[in-house]
């Protein structure tokens, strides 16, 4: 079993964040990861993207072409990386600031409003987690619970962000319950 | 101490600390600069020295000066930051004094790019600097290698007195990897006595120490390069690393290959092993010195066809799996110098050519 998880957007959007949460969880749970992040020049405000590789066996090549899911946070990422998913993937849309879909019809597809339920929740900066919430609990490829705690650990120096950030966790898995 | 998630530059800061190795002198380039930010925090916690040099010649000779006093030192940067460095790699050579190095290759020649390549092969094993010198290469293929690989190379730079060069890559570099890090290890060169010019009153041994490499009578160079190859002599009886993949089985091509690039070599035998194709792979641990024996034994296996080499360059590798299979079977090989990592895919179409 392998699975790889790709997730885009732009600088800033803690695109690299949830991506370390989510090999952070699959280590927890004992599996092999890698966390490769896009890096080279780029200016404030571009493309950011990181792939995060999840095996029960020691991972060959981490440099995969083909994801078998994206989280894809704004609108360049996704017109980028919605082809290259695997069929019956997940592909988790940024609906706050995406406004296309991912013109496939073999992906599970899951519009999340991340922007605006993270502005209701009182901070912008939390969409990601949003996005990271609700992609865990539609692709159901960690335990849930166990990414709640790995954010807690994340944030373990900043304690006054846990709460807003499991808020968050919560409602990005309450989207993905909708079907 | 469980799993930690890790980036491989931080990796490989921890781990020379860990390994004892309180003096890192250094200079930013990608992408390795991560090494110099985590230690920049690191080395104050531990009561070590981080110093960022006014450029890498400075990086060499600071090196030189400290190793020369006693000093465990360490350093990281990437291709033209070794270029720069090159001079006192063949100074520190001569001299006879442990340093270990760490390239995060990039791209070349000239500024090249900074995505993952094996470039610096030619420039690690055979030289970069002047003169008739080696030094021990290691190249990791995990960040958990790396770490452990950091973690050897101090006392086998010690042990024989010579410089020791990790080659990575951006990947090894940049990617996060679980790492579990082994217990410390003693914090100062256990022989240093023998070599560093720390001054007479400290020292059990009665004899004056010298750092230098000049020998302008040609019957003392002589003597200093027989001492010298005497020492990489032994390297090559004491020091090969390798593993090897699939090799119990009938295998019609034996690949070569090492860091990154073996990585997906080993997913390309895997995925040809589901068509019912075995390959098989020897992947060096050491490149100084080469695993030419073991190469040379799993190519003249009566199953195997050919010997394929795939390195992140334009060919380089292929010239000692050449003379490893000294013409026993056909060697070929295949490689991208861009930066852009070879998929199992498109590796698989260049093997099935070969038949």
């Amino acid at each position: 079993m392998q699975c790889e998880v790709m997730f885009a957007g732009f600088g800033g959007q803690g695109i690299l964040l949830i991506g370390n949460i989510l090999a952070h969880t699959a280590m927890e749970e004992g599996y092999e990861v890698a966390w490769i992040p896009s890096y080279g020049p780029e200016m404030r405000g571009g493309t950011a993207y990181c792939l995060v590789v999840i095996s029960d066996r020691p991972i060959g090549s981490p440099i995969i072409r083909n994801p078998m899911h994206l989280v894809a946070m704004n609108h360049p990422s996704l017109e980028k990386f919605a082809p290259m998913v695997k069929p019956n993937g997940v592909v988790v849309i940024n609906s706050s600031l995406i406004h296309i879909g991912s013109d496939r019809d073999d992906v599970d597809e899951l519009l999340v409003p991340a922007n605006d339920i993270a502005k209701d929740l009182g901070s912008i900066k939390v969409a990601n987690i949003v996005a990271l919430g609700a992609f865990v609990a539609r692709s159901k490829i960690a335990d849930f619970k166990l990414v709640q705690h790995c954010v807690k650990e994340q944030f373990a120096s900043k304690k006054k962000l846990i709460p807003i950030n499991m808020a968050a966790l919560e409602e990005g898995k309450k989207v993905a319950q909708i079907k | 101490m469980g799993k930690i998630l890790m980036k491989g530059n931080e990796a490989i800061g921890e781990a020379a600390i860990r390994a004892g190795c309180l003096n890192y002198f250094a200079y930013p380039i990608t992408p390795q600069s991560e090494v110099a930010e985590y230690l920049s925090r690191r080395m104050p916690e531990v009561g070590g020295v981080f110093l960022q040099a006014e450029s890498e010649i400075a990086v060499g000779n600071m090196l030189f000066g400290a190793a020369g006093c006693g000093a465990r030192v360490f350093t990281t940067s990437s291709s033209p930051g070794i270029s720069l460095m090159s001079e006192a790699i063949s100074y520190i050579s001569s001299a006879q004094l442990p340093v270990v190095f760490v390239n995060i290759v990039r791209g070349g020649p000239g500024l090249g790019g900074i995505l993952p390549s094996q470039a610096d092969y030619f420039q690690a094993t055979k030289g970069g600097g002047h003169g008739d010198y080696r030094l021990l290469v290691m190249a990791p293929a995990s960040v958990q290698e790396a770490v452990e690989m950091v973690m050897k190379a101090f006392p086998l730079a010690e042990k024989y007195r010579n410089p020791v060069m990790i080659l990575g890559d951006g990947l090894i570099g940049q990617m996060m990897e679980p790492v579990e890090f082994p217990e410390h290890l003693r914090s100062e060169p256990s022989n240093k006595d023998d070599w560093a010019t720390n001054g007479m009153d400290t020292r059990k041994s009665s004899k004056p120490n010298l750092v230098k490499s000049l020998f302008l009578n040609a019957e003392l160079l002589e003597e200093h390069n027989l001492v010298l190859k005497a020492k990489y002599d032994r390297m090559k009886q004491e020091e090969v690393r390798y593993e090897s993949y699939n090799m119990d089985t009938d295998y019609q091509a034996l690949i070569v290959s090492f860091g990154t690039m073996s990585r997906v070599c080993r997913t390309v035998i895997d995925n040809l092993k589901a068509q019912g194709f075995e390959t098989a792979m020897i992947r060096p641990q050491t490149l100084f010195p080469f695993p030419e024996g073991p190469i040379k034994q799993a190519a003249l296996k009566e199953s195997c066809k050919v010997v394929i080499t795939l390195e992140l360059n334009m060919g380089q590798m292929v010239e000692d799996v050449e003379r490893s299979v000294q013409g026993n079977r056909p060697v070929h090989w295949y490689g991208k110098a861009g930066g852009d990592v070879p998929t199992p895919e498109e590796v698989i179409e260049v093997i099935k050519s070969f038949f």
